[in-house]
C-alpha cells in the first residue's frame, strides 16, 4: 500500500463510512461466483433439456434446496468458529422422530414442534458441551454423535415408520408440504433464515466472536470471550436449524422413516463450504450457506434433467467442492 | 521521577526450582526499562507476576503506595496493567477495528436490541492509531498488514482503558528491520503520553536505541539495574552470561 494510495481524497471516509463488516467484501466475491455458476449451469442445461427451466421444476429444485439450506445455516457458525459438526443427518433423524412419536400419541402439533426444537438444541448442546469441555476434536465427536443419533433413531422407532400423526396430521403436511402465496413455507423459513443469521454474524457480539474464535481461539481467550460458550451454542443453533429442517421435511414427507437425513451432512459441508466458508474457521456467511445449497441442488437436479446418469451426481458435486476449495485457497493467497 | 510499580523482594517457586529470586524492582513513571536475560533466566516469570498471571511465593508488589494482589490478569487489567502478547493474540481475519476491540465491544441500540456499532469503533480505533501516528487503518484486516501496523493494533488494544504499565514481550522478534524502526517509534510515543513500558527483549540494539533504563537478570536473580547512558552492549551480554556477576 503506498502513501500515495493512502491520502486518496474520500479514503477514509470511505472506510470509515464502509458498512460494518469486513470480511463482506471478500465473501461478496465467492457469492457472486457461486451465482454465476448456478446461472451459466442453468442455461446451458434449458438449452438441452427445456423443462429444467419451467416454473414447477424450478420451484421443486428451490424447494428441495431449502432443506439442506436451513442445514447449512446452522451449519456456519460451526464452521466459523473452527469446528464441524458432520452428525446433523443422525440429529435430523432423532429430531423427526421425536415429531413422530409425540403426534402419534396425538399431542398438539405445537407440543409436537417444541418437543422437536428441544430434542435438536439438546443434541447441540451435547457435541458442544464434549468438544468445549473435553477438548476432544469436533470432527471424531460429532462421527461419535452420528453413530449414535442414528442408533437411538432405530432404537426408539424399533424400526417402525411412523404415517399417522394424530390430530396434527392436517397441520404437519400443511406447515411442511403447503405453500404461502405461491411458494412453498420452507422457502420463507430459509429465507427469514438467512436474514437472521446474517444480523446475529455481522451485527452482534455472538458473531463476532464466532469470527475471533475461528481466527484465533487463544487470542479470542486471552481477550476474555467465553470460548467454550460461543462455541457450545454455535452447536446448540446447528442442532436448533436441523430440528426445524426435521418439522418441515416429516410435513412435506407425511413420514417418519428411521433413516430420515442419513448422508445429508455431506451436502451440507458440501453447500456451506461451495457458499465461501473456510474449514479453517474464521470466514463464512449465511447468504454463502444458502447460495451454496441451491447450486448444489441445481447440478443434481440439472443432470437428472438432462439424462445424465444418476451416478455422476457425486462426481460433479465433489468437483464444485474442489473448485470452492481451491478459489478460497487463491483468494488467501492474494490477502 | 515517581515510582509507579514497586517489587520488594518477589520469590517464585515452581515446585523446587526457584524462578524469582529475590528480586526487588522499581518501575517510574513514563519510563522505558529494558528487561533483558537468557532464556530461563526469569524474564517472562517476572513479567507474569507482574501481570497478575502468577502470584509471587513471597515478597510484596505495590502499585502507587498500594499493596496488590492480583488473582488473575483481568484484575492487573482493572489496575491498568496490560500485556502485548509475543504472538500478538491477533485474530488474522478480523479487521484492526474489530482486534482493538475484542471482547470489549462498543454497542448501539436499536430499537430494543443492542447492536455492534461498527462506525463508533472504527472511528475510535481511529483516533489511537492516529495518537501512535501508526499509518494503520481501522477497517482494513488485519492479515493484510505489515508486523508493524500488528504491532500497533496489539498496542492499541493497551490504549482502550487508562493502561499505566505496557509489559511488551519481544515486540521486535520476529519482523523486519524498517518494521522495528516503527515498532520502537511506538514505544517512545507510549512513553510520551505518561506511560511506563517494561520492553522484553533479547536485542540489544533496541534496548539501547529506547529504554532508559535496563534491568538483567540471570538464573532468576536481578543481576543489574542501572541508566541505560551508564551502561553498555558489552557489558549486558557479560551480565546476560555471566562473564560479569553483577553490575
Amino acid at each position: 500500500m503506498t502513501n500515495h494510495q493512502d491520502r486518496a481524497p474520500g479514503m477514509d471516509v470511505d472506510l470509515l463510512q464502509g458498512s460494518t463488516s469486513p470480511w463482506r467484501g471478500l465473501l461478496l466475491a465467492q457469492e457472486s461466483w457461486v451465482a454465476l455458476s448456478i446461472l451459466v449451469l442453468g442455461l446451458i442445461v434449458s438449452f438441452i433439456a427445456p423443462t429444467f427451466a419451467s416454473a414447477g421444476n424450478l420451484l421443486n429444485v428451490f424447494q428441495n434446496a431449502c432443506f439442506i439450506g436451513i442445514m447449512a445455516l446452522g451449519m456456519t457458525p460451526v464452521i466459523i468458529s473452527g469446528g464441524i459438526d458432520i452428525s446433523v443427518g443422525s440429529i435430523l433423524g432423532m429430531c423427526a422422530v421425536t415429531l413422530g412419536i409425540v403426534l402419534n400419541a396425538d399431542m398438539p402439533l405445537a407440543v409436537g414442534i417444541i418437543a422437536t426444537l428441544a430434542m435438536g438444541i439438546a443434541c447441540g448442546v451435547f457435541n458442544g458441551a464434549i468438544i468445549s469441555y473435553l477438548q476432544l476434536p469436533p470432527f471424531i465427536v460429532t462421527l461419535a454423535t452420528l453413530s449414535i443419533g442414528r442408533s437411538l433413531a432405530l432404537v426408539l422407532t424399533n424400526n417402525e415408520v411412523f404415517y399417522e400423526f394424530g390430530q396434527a396430521t392436517a397441520s404437519i403436511i400443511a406447515l411442511g408440504g403447503g405453500y404461502t402465496f405461491g411458494f412453498p413455507n420452507v422457502v420463507y423459513a430459509l429465507i427469514i433464515g438467512v436474514i437472521i443469521l446474517h444480523i446475529l454474524l455481522t451485527m452482534t457480539r455472538w458473531g463476532r466472536y464466532l469470527y475471533a474464535i475461528g481466527g484465533n481461539e487463544s487470542a479470542a481467550r486471552l481477550a476474555g470471550i467465553p470460548v467454550d460458550f460461543i462455541k457450545i451454542s454455535a452447536y446448540a443453533f446447528s442442532g436448533l436449524m436441523v430440528a426445524i429442517t426435521a418439522i418441515f421435511l416429516v410435513g412435506w414427507l407425511g413420514a417418519v422413516t428411521n433413516s430420515i437425513g442419513t448422508g445429508y451432512e455431506l451436502q451440507v459441508i458440501a453447500s456451506t463450504v461451495i457458499g465461501g466458508a473456510s474449514l479453517n474457521g474464521g470466514f463464512g456467511s449465511a447468504l454463502g450457506a444458502a447460495i451454496g445449497a441451491i447450486l448444489v441442488e441445481v447440478i443434481r437436479n440439472a443432470l437428472l434433467i438432462a439424462g445424465v446418469n444418476p451416478f455422476w451426481q457425486g462426481t460433479f458435486v465433489g468437483c464444485f467442492i474442489l473448485a470452492a476449495v481451491l478459489l478460497e485457497r487463491i483468494r488467501s493467497l492474494r490477502r | 521521577m515517581t515510582v509507579l510499580a514497586r517489587l520488594e523482594h518477589i520469590v517464585k517457586d515452581f515446585g523446587a526450582v526457584r524462578a524469582l529470586d529475590d528480586v526487588t524492582l522499581d518501575i517510574n513513571h513514563g519510563e522505558v526499562l529494558g528487561l533483558m536475560g537468557d532464556n530461563g533466566a526469569g524474564k517472562s516469570t517476572l513479567v507474569k507476576t507482574i501481570a497478575g498471571n502468577f502470584q509471587p511465593t513471597s515478597g510484596s508488589y505495590s502499585l502507587d503506595g498500594q499493596p496488590v494482589h492480583f488473582s488473575g490478569p483481568a484484575e492487573a487489567r482493572r489496575h491498568g496493567i496490560e500485556v502485548v502478547y509475543q504472538d500478538l493474540a491477533i485474530c488474522d481475519n478480523l479487521t484492526a477495528a474489530a482486534n482493538v476491540f475484542l471482547g470489549r465491544e462498543m454497542m448501539k441500540r436499536v430499537g430494543p436490541f443492542k447492536v455492534l456499532d461498527h462506525k463508533g469503533m472504527n472511528r475510535r480505533a481511529n483516533e489511537i492509531f492516529k495518537e501512535l501516528k501508526s499509518e494503520t487503518r481501522p477497517a482494513a484486516l488485519v492479515n493484510r498488514m505489515s508486523g508493524g501496523q500488528r504491532q500497533a493494533v496489539a498496542i492499541a488494544r493497551t490504549r482502550l482503558s487508562e493502561s499505566k504499565i505496557v509489559l511488551m514481550d519481544e515486540p521486535t522478534a520476529a519482523i523486519s528491520v524498517r518494521q522495528v524502526a516503527e515498532v520502537l517509534a511506538l514505544i517512545r510515543r507510549m512513553k510520551d503520553q505518561g506511560l511506563s513500558v517494561i520492553l522484553i527483549s533479547h536485542r540489544m540494539p533496541d534496548v539501547f536505541e529506547v529504554c532508559d533504563r535496563v534491568v538483567v537478570m540471570r538464573r532468576g536473580r536481578k543481576v543489574a539495574d542501572k541508566p541505560i547512558a551508564q551502561s553498555s552492549p558489552e557489558e549486558v551480554t557479560g551480565l546476560i552470561t555471566g562473564a560479569i556477576q553483577s553490575a
